[in-house]
C-alpha cells in the first residue's frame, strides 16, 4: 500500500485531500493506496470571510463547517496534531503518541499572524486575521467617530490584498455613516509603492488621490507608543494615529520552527515541484512554503491542484506529471460595493481592470461557493 | 568566510524582491550578508533606495544573464 500523508486541514491540505481521493478512488478502494489528513481541528475557517466580519457584514458561524463534512468518505481523518517529524525514515509522530509511516508527505500547516513581534502592535492595533480580532475591529470601527486612521503592514503576511481592502471597505463604512470628513486616512506600506504588485499599486494610487487617502512608503513599523497615539517606523518616520489598522507581520507555525525544518517558519520548496528541498517524498504547500509568492489560499489551491496530479502519478507511474506555474488569483474589493482581481502567475505579472459591481457580486458569490471549491468541485 | 544568506526573488511579482529582503531581513543577525536574486529590473533602484533609507549596507549590485545580484548587509 502506498500511503499519503497530508499534515494540516485548511485549504491547501483539504482540497488536496479531496482531489488525491478522486483521483486515486480505484486504489483507495482496493487498499492499494491511502490518503490520510492530520490536522489541529476538527473545523475548517473560511479565512477571507474575517474580512467581512470586520464590517459587520458575516458572522462568524458563516465561517466554518466540520472538516469532515468536506472530505470525501475515502480519506483517513484524525483530529491528532503532528508533534515530531522523522523524514529520514519516512515517519512523524502526533500528540497523542501515536507514529505515521509514509511514502510521500505533504506540509500545509499554514501562517499566523505575530502583532507580539512588533513592541506595542499586539495591545493597540485592530487586524482581522484571528475571529476574535476580526469582531474587536468591528467594534473599533463602530465606535471611532473621527480622527485619523493609520493602516500599516508587517513583512511577511498574509492575503496581500487585505491592506488595499480594509482601506476602501473602511472608506465607504464612514462614508455610510456620515462621519467621513471627520476621517483622515494614512496608508503605509513597506515597499516604495502602494502595492507589491506593480500594476495594483498603481492602480491604488490613482483610487487613493481620487478618494484623498494619504500614503507614505518605505514605511515598515518599529513599534507602536500606543500612550502617545504614535508608530514609529524603522525608516525613521514617526506618525499619530486615532485609530491604528494593521496587518501584522506572520510567522510560520510553532511545528515547523520546532522541527527546525525552515527559518521562519517556512520551508525552502522548489518553486515548481513543490518538493521540500532535499526531500524528493515530501512536498509543501501554500503558505508553509519559502516560495517568494503570495501567501494566499488561492496560491493554496492552485498547488493543491498540482500536487494532486503529481501524487496520482507518482503511485501509479513513479513520476511528477506537471510543474506548478505560480499561479494565482486575488480578488480586491475595492469598497463596499465594487471589487476587481489580480490573476498572475511566475511569467505574467496582473493587469487590474476597474472595479465593477458584478466582480464584487462574485466575489460574495464565492464566500458562499468556497464550500464547493474546498471540496474540489470548483 | 560565510556565504550570503541568499534570497531567491527570481520571477516573484507579490510579494516581490525587496518585501522578501524585509522579510528576511528580520530573520538575519546584526552583521549578516545577504544576496537578493531578482528579475525584476525596478529592484536594481528600489533595494538600494530602501537600503540607504533604512540604514544598512549596500554591498554590490550587479546583472547577470538577466538576473539582478544585490548584496547588503545589516547593520541595524
Amino acid at each position: 500500500m502506498k500511503k499519503i500523508i497530508i499534515v494540516g486541514g485548511g485549504t491547501g491540505g483539504t482540497i488536496l485531500a479531496n482531489n488525491l481521493a478522486r483521483r486515486l478512488a480505484p486504489e483507495i478502494a482496493s487498499g492499494a493506496a491511502r490518503v490520510t489528513l492530520l490536522t489541529a481541528s476538527d473545523k475548517h475557517m473560511y479565512q477571507p470571510g474575517l474580512l467581512y466580519v470586520a464590517f459587520g457584514r458575516m458572522a462568524a458561524n458563516e465561517l466554518y463547517r466540520d472538516l469532515r463534512s468536506l472530505l470525501e468518505p475515502g480519506i483517513v481523518l484524525h483530529v491528532d496534531p503532528v508533534q515530531s517529524f522523522d523524514l529520514d525514515n519516512n515517519r512523524l509522530q502526533t500528540e497523542s503518541g501515536t507514529t505515521h509511516d509514509y511514502d510521500y508527505l505533504v506540509i500545509c500547516t499554514g501562517s499566523r499572524p505575530n502583532p507580539e513581534s512588533i513592541p506595542g502592535l499586539a495591545e493597540n492595533a485592530n487586524h482581522v486575521y484571528t475571529l476574535e480580532a476580526a469582531e474587536k475591529t468591528f467594534s473599533s470601527l463602530q465606535a471611532f467617530t473621527g480622527g485619523r486612521v493609520v493602516v500599516t503592514t508587517g513583512v511577511p503576511h498574509k492575503c496581500p490584498m487585505v491592506p488595499l481592502e480594509l482601506t476602501f471597505m473602511m472608506h465607504d463604512y464612514f462614508r455610510d455613516r456620515g462621519i467621513l470628513d471627520q476621517v483622515e486616512f494614512f496608508y503605509t506600506y513597506p515597499i516604495g509603492r502602494l502595492h507589491s504588485l506593480e500594476n495594483v499599486g498603481k492602480w491604488a494610487q490613482k483610487e487613493f488621490d481620487r478618494l484623498g487617502v494619504n500614503y507614505e512608503t518605505l514605511f515598515n513599523l518599529k513599534q507602536v507608543d500606543g500612550d502617545k497615539g504614535q508608530i514609529h517606523s524603522e525608516e525613521g518616520s514617526v506618525l499619530d494615529y486615532d485609530l491604528l489598522v494593521s496587518i501584522p507581520p506572520h510567522t510560520g507555525m510553532p511545528l515547523i520552527l520546532d522541527n527546525a525544518l525552515g527559518a521562519g517558519g517556512w520551508i525552502p520548496t522548489n518553486p515548481a515541484t513543490l518538493q521540500m528541498e532535499g526531500r524528493e517524498n515530501v512536498f509543501v504547500l501554500g503558505d508553509t512554503t519559502n516560495i517568494p509568492i503570495s501567501k494566499a489560499g488561492s496560491t493554496a489551491h492552485y498547488e493543491a491542484e498540482t500536487l494532486g496530479e503529481n501524487l496520482s502519478s507518482l503511485i501509479r507511474y513513479g513520476t511528477l506529471a506537471s510543474l506548478y506555474s505560480g499561479k494565482v488569483f486575488c480578488f480586491i474589493e475595492a469598497g463596499k460595493d465594487r471589487a476587481t482581481y489580480a490573476s498572475f502567475d511566475y511569467k505574467h505579472p496582473p493587469q487590474p481592470q476597474p472595479p465593477t459591481q458584478m466582480i464584487h457580486w462574485f466575489k460574495l458569490a464565492y464566500n458562499k461557493l468556497y464550500w464547493n471549491s474546498v471540496r474540489g468541485l470548483l | 568566510m560565510n556565504h550570503p544568506i541568499c534570497v531567491d526573488a527570481r520571477n516573484s511579482f507579490c510579494p516581490g524582491p525587496l518585501m522578501e529582503l524585509i522579510a528576511a531581513m528580520k530573520l538575519a543577525q546584526i552583521g549578516d550578508e545577504l544576496e537578493v536574486l531578482s528579475t525584476d529590473q525596478g529592484s536594481a533602484h528600489d533595494i538600494p533606495e530602501w537600503i540607504h533609507k533604512v540604514g544598512h549596507e549596500l554591498i554590490d549590485t550587479h546583472e547577470e544573464n538577466g538576473v539582478y545580484h544585490i548584496r547588503v548587509r545589516k547593520k541595524k
